[in-house]
């Protein structure tokens, strides 16, 4: 499979990224690793006549720890994430979740600005980077703006990220001493690709859960956070009991995308099946 | 329009004149003739691709030639020394870890990044490890048994 012919720049630095965005307009695509922009082509679901590409800017390449809020450059790899010393630390789940993408090969190449510009509303990261609070650093000709990840992703395939805009950094919190994180995809067996996924924060103090950050992925067109679970879990007990009760809003009102591998209502069973096994998993509880 | 880019493939220098959308695979196999880099699937599934690139194992069909421009790639043409066959030839040799012998460079590649890793490794990482690499052959266990044998061997020489 060849992709169609196209013109390719490579950028040395940001700013020339951003030009060359700028005049070439939506005649251009970004490429970063190219692990989902190279099959896209292939398939000819993409043909951009123009490829900037970026991979080399090794200025967006990092993991930094500013106070208390790790930022992560826009072309750190998913393997960098799932090996960072700095990562397993301050947020462990990031780890753990960029573990869980595609396999070696590709996590060696693949970008995280890259699989959240791409927003696959089945990818490893969106959940997870809702449940973390996440803010996505974008740059562009009019300068450098920040995007709360509430409001980065818009439909499948498509963020609020504008057409000459870069993005360039993702900033997340650092987990504080009392909150637990955890993430779990079921994924499909050929594509690794997720079927449901789920991501949680959680703060606790004596035993009582005093916040909640509780979001979805896969089974929906737009991954989500789950706001009245969160308000439903605040001040809770931090017990089976309660996670029980919680699960039963899973995917509530929610429209499920269904195929021949899993069906809407499999998934939605499915759905509160992870839930539980995420917050027993933060929980630390057993049975 | 061609671009000229430099590599570095097996130890050795060349340029070379490609097509932007030429991926990295077909200049390896069909500008520099090394085709001992198989095509599998040629939709990043299979691994029977697999090469080095700055000591990384990458899919060579998941990436544009130009993308590798300035890079040292390393195939299987580039494992043996002479007559001398490097451990993991050795071992995979020794140890059945090939039938058909399809998907044996890319998982021989693969296993090159993985066993620069100092650390001791579980059977059950290692599995995880091979999963972007398909064999429709030995069931994979005389794959990781290569594998382990390999880590042995050259654990046993450093
Ligand atoms: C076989 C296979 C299995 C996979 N399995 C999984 C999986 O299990 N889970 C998962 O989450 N993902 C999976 N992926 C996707 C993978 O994570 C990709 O690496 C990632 O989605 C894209 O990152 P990239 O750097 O390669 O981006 P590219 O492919 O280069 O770009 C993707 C898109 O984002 C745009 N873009 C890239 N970087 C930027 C930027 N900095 N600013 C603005 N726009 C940008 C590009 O223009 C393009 O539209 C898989 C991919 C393959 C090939
Ligand atoms: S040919 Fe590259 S992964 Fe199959
Ligand atoms: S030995 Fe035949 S595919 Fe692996």
């Amino acid at each position: 499979m060849i992709p169609a012919s196209f013109e390719y720049f490579r950028a040395n630095s940001v700013d020339e990224a951003i030009e060359m965005m700028a005049k070439y307009g939506d005649e251009a695509k970004i490429l970063a690793g190219g692990q989902s922009l190279i099959p896209m082509m292939k398939l000819r679901f993409a043909r951009p006549a123009k490829l900037i590409d970026i991979g080399r800017i090794d200025s967006l390449r990092y993991i930094t720890l500013d106070g208390d809020t790790v930022k992560i450059g826009g072309l750190t790899t998913h393997r960098d994430l799932e090996t960072s010393n700095l990562i397993a630390e301050k947020i462990p789940v990031l780890a753990e979740c960029a573990h869980e993408i595609a396999d070696l090969q590709i996590r060696n190449v693949g970008t995280i600005g890259g699989s959240l510009a791409h927003a696959d509303p089945s990818a490893d990261y969106p959940p997870v980077m809702l449940a973390l609070d996440a803010t996505v650093v974008a740059r562009g000709q009019n300068g450098t703006r920040e995007i709360s990840i509430n409001d980065f992703f818009i439909s499948p395939f498509t963020t609020a990220l504008g057409q000459d805009e870069l993005l360039i950094e993702v900033k997340i919190p650092a987990m504080k001493s009392n909150e637990k994180g955890a993430y779990i995809k079921i994924a499909h067996p050929a594509t690794g690709f997720g079927v449901v996924n789920c991501a949680v924060k959680i703060a606790l103090s004596n035993g009582k859960i005093t916040n909640a950050r509780v979001a979805f992925g896969s089974f929906v067109t737009v991954p989500y956070r789950d706001e009245s679970i969160e308000k439903f879990l605040q001040e809770k007990e931090a017990t089976v009991d309660t996670i029980k009760q919680a699960s039963e809003m899973v995917a509530e009102g929610k429209d499920i995308i269904g195929d021949y591998y899993a069906d809407a209502d499999y998934r939605r069973n499915l759905a509160k099946a992870v839930f539980l096994r995420v917050m027993k998993k933060a929980l630390n509880l057993d049975s | 329009m061609k671009q000229t880019i430099n590599l570095k493939v097996n130890g050795e220098a060349c340029q070379i004149d490609v097509e932007p959308r030429t991926l990295l695979v077909y200049a390896i196999r069909e500008i520099l003739n090394l085709t001992g880099t198989h095509v599998g699937c040629d939709t990043s599934s299979c691994g029977a691709c697999t090469v080095l690139m700055n000591g990384k194992a990458v899919k060579s069909c998941t990436l544009f030639a130009v993308q590798a421009d300035g890079c040292e790639i390393t195939t299987v043409e580039g494992l043996a020394k002479q007559d001398e066959l490097h451990p993991i030839q050795q071992s995979f040799k020794e140890k059945h870890g090939l039938q058909c012998g399809f998907c044996t460079p890319g998982m021989m590649m693969l296993a090159c990044e993985i066993l620069q890793a100092s650390e001791e490794m579980s059977e059950e990482n290692l599995r995880k490890l091979l999963k972007g690499n398909l064999c429709r052959c030995t069931g994979y266990q005389n794959i990781v048994d290569s594998i382990a044998d390999a880590k042995a061997r050259m654990t046993a020489v450093a």
